[in-house]
């Protein structure tokens, strides 16, 4: 589903990424793990299609398309989705009527007819409860006023709406308590299928119990140094990230 | 002042003077008469004048126009002029022209609507008492300049009581190319009375034609009057606006101004409150493109005490366009518990466009609540890329952000059918 290829990015003219390798399948969840500044928020940024990085080098293919000279609403209609660690807060602009228009142009783009407000209001209905969101905040604007926990909620809500064939989730966990985490966890794990596929991003453990990798990978000045098991990510929490420094500078 | 300036007048002054308003009666003829009088002393305004510092004039004076002498009877298709599924009563107006012919008028009671030219014929006497009584012939040249030759335009009046609650609907249309048209409106609001008025200003052709209109409105207690300004000139055009408001006690005036196309437009707008109780809202949207230069200048003279003004101006500039927005609020000595706000919002589209905001406040009473402010920003790229990676195109998420940016100015456009009218003008334009 996802082909990363020796990818190299930089932002302002700074190296971030040094040569990313990683192939997701269907089905398939993949932990990206990594101490601060090693380049996680920045491998989602570039492939979600953030115009101020740069790509210098490698390939990532998706579906078999090459993204990377693709704009970010033609990512996103091809299915890929990216849950932001920081949701960005839009007055006026509705969290509704927005999502419609995004559901709509991805049909069109994929030239399908438009969602009838009768089948779209019943899927409000029915993602909204999934994550435990209010519906009076589904219609309010985008993320106006809403606490840390209703913004991540919304970010799993607006990804249940659009059915994403890769879900990228940048820090979903950061600053949530735990009642906050399981809904988010839940969501995600109901949204699970063999048809698609779930890259989590995240510092801590903790996220892991809920949502149980396949993959687990450490992120390291730029580049994957380890890859393991579901196990690698309760060493990490036991150990923290300074025996993955040692070894990768030996 | 130049020798070159005075020549410019003097042309001006030249063409307009083959309008011939002998037959008028007496009074009117003495306000002309006025006015020639003042034009005397007054000159084209430069950038050296603080009042005009951000509008330069010269394309529209270093032009010559020629004048409609008289109301034509040619037939005109006014209907893409409509605002879709609006009922109003429909009053027409052709390059400066009354056109009976033209308008649909199915005047309620206590709602007088008729030519300016036809009352002043039979020397009405409210209309003998009350023109040019607020408009600022003495110090203004355009105001000046309209009185001189105003050639026609509309009367409303509101009987005692009278709410009419069927929007009026004034199409001022220009249709000829290189022409000077000067219209007048008069409004005059009984006690208790209510109207809403939109006023279109459109073109048909009418390329490089320039439009100078002076409307003065008389508020009387407790009467309610919402005047909608809706200037969307195709091509090359040029109109110099004067809307002078007199409030009394306890009465509430809305203008919202709307421009969405013009080459080059200034507004110049000055309500004096002089009753106490008075409610006076002052809205504005306006979109600049290609070398556009929209000027807006408020002025809301609070002369007595409890009353509240409102101000939202929204700017949205492309291209190279160039905005300018002075809005003055007074609180006169006396006017002791207003409440009086003033907001003007812009969003730069490109570099190259330019706002001049200045919001300004003086205030000589000691218990008043009063606040202004300007911004002036881009879209949030941030937002514009969340929008986008939800799979909504870029012209989508601008499109969203500039509906959400003049929303609550475009709120207090109380008619449902002109509001929808303006956000489908809005959405048409950004979505390409």
């Amino acid at each position: 589903m996802l082909k990363i290829k020796d990818l190299h990015a930089n932002i302002d003219d700074k190296e971030i990424l040094k040569g990313i390798n990683l192939e997701i399948k269907a089905g398939e969840v993949h932990a990206i793990m990594g101490p601060n500044g090693s380049g996680k928020s920045t491998l989602s940024a570039v492939l979600a299609g953030r115009e101020e990085y740069e790509v210098t080098k490698g390939e990532v293919h998706f579906s078999g398309n090459d993204i990377l000279e693709m704009s970010p609403e033609d990512r996103a209609r091809e299915g890929l989705f990216l849950a932001f660690q920081y949701p960005i807060e839009i007055p006026g602009v509705s969290n509704i009527n927005f999502l419609k228009t995004a559901i709509n142009e991805t049909r069109a783009h994929k030239g399908q007819d438009a969602i009838t407000a009768k089948e779209f209001l019943a899927k409000v209905k029915e993602k909204s409860a999934l994550v435990e969101l209010d519906s009076k905040l589904a219609s309010r604007s985008v993320n106006e006023g809403f606490s840390g926990g209703e913004k991540k909620r919304n970010e799993i809500f607006q990804m249940a709406m659009l059915s994403p064939k890769l879900a990228i989730l940048d820090e979903t966990d950061s600053g949530l308590d735990i009642d906050a985490l399981r809904i988010v966890a839940n969501g995600v794990n109901t949204l699970k299928s063999k048809d698609n596929a779930t890259i989590v991003i995240t510092h801590y453990q903790r996220l892991l119990d809920y949502i149980i990798p396949d993959f687990v990978h450490v992120l390291y000045n730029g580049k994957i140094v380890k890859t393991g098991g579901k196990e690698l990510a309760l060493e990490l929490e036991e150990k923290g990230y300074d025996w993955i420094k040692e070894e990768v500078e030996l | 002042m130049t020798t070159t300036e005075l020549t410019k007048k003097d042309m001006l002054l030249e063409s307009l003077n083959e309008l011939d308003f002998s037959n008028e009666p007496q009074f009117a003829q003495d306000l002309r008469t006025n006015a020639k009088k003042a034009l005397e002393n007054l000159e084209f305004p430069t950038s050296r004048t603080e009042y005009w510092k951000y509008t330069r004039i010269g394309k529209i004076i270093n032009k010559t126009y020629g004048i409609q002498h008289e109301a034509s009877d040619a037939n005109i298709d006014i209907s893409s002029y409509l605002i879709p599924g609006l009922d109003a009563d429909v009053v027409v107006l052709v390059n400066g022209f009354f056109r009976a012919d033209l308008s649909t008028i199915e005047t309620a009671n206590g709602l007088k609507i008729s030519s300016l030219k036809k009352v002043i014929q039979e020397s009405d006497g409210f209309i003998k008492d009350h023109l040019g009584a607020i408009a600022k012939t003495e110090t203004e040249l355009f105001t000046a300049l309209n009185t001189l030759c105003f050639t026609d335009g509309v009367y409303i009046d509101l009987a005692k009581n009278a709410v009419i609650e069927k929007p009026i609907h004034i199409l001022n249309i220009t249709n000829s190319d290189q022409l000077i048209s000067n219209t007048r409106t008069i409004v005059k609001a009984h006690d208790n009375s209510a109207v809403k008025i939109i006023e279109s200003f459109v073109n048909l052709q009418g390329e490089e034609s320039f439009t100078n209109n002076v409307s003065e409105f008389f508020l009387n207690p407790n009467s309610q009057v919402e005047y909608n300004k809706i200037q969307n000139k195709e091509g090359n055009s040029y109109q110099i606006s004067n809307e002078q408001v007199y409030q009394r006690k306890d009465s509430n005036f809305t203008i919202n101004t709307i421009t969405l196309q013009g080459t080059l437009i200034r507004n110049n707008l000055n309500i004096e409150v002089q009753g106490e109780g008075c409610e006076t809202n002052l809205n504005g949207i306006y979109l600049g493109e290609a070398k556009n230069h929209i000027d807006n200048h408020t002025m809301v003279d609070h002369l007595k005490p409890n009353c509240n003004s409102n101000e939202v101006y929204k700017g949205i500039l492309d291209d190279q366009s160039v905005g300018v927005f002075n809005g003055k609020v007074f609180v006169r000595r006396d006017a002791q518990k207003t409440n009086a706000f003033q907001q003007n919002n812009n969003i730069l589209l490109t570099d190259d466009a330019v706002i001049n905001s200045k919001p300004e406040l003086e205030i000589y009473a000691d218990d008043v609540k009063c606040s202004h402010g300007c911004t002036i920003g881009q879209l949030d790229d941030e937002a514009l890329f969340y929008l986008r990676a939800r799979g909504v195109s870029k012209r989508s998420a601008i499109n969203m952000m500039i509906t959400a940016f003049v929303k609550d100015a475009l709120d207090r456009v109380s008619v449902p059918a002109l509001k929808a009218y303006i956000d489908t003008e809005i959405d048409t334009r950004f979505k390409n």
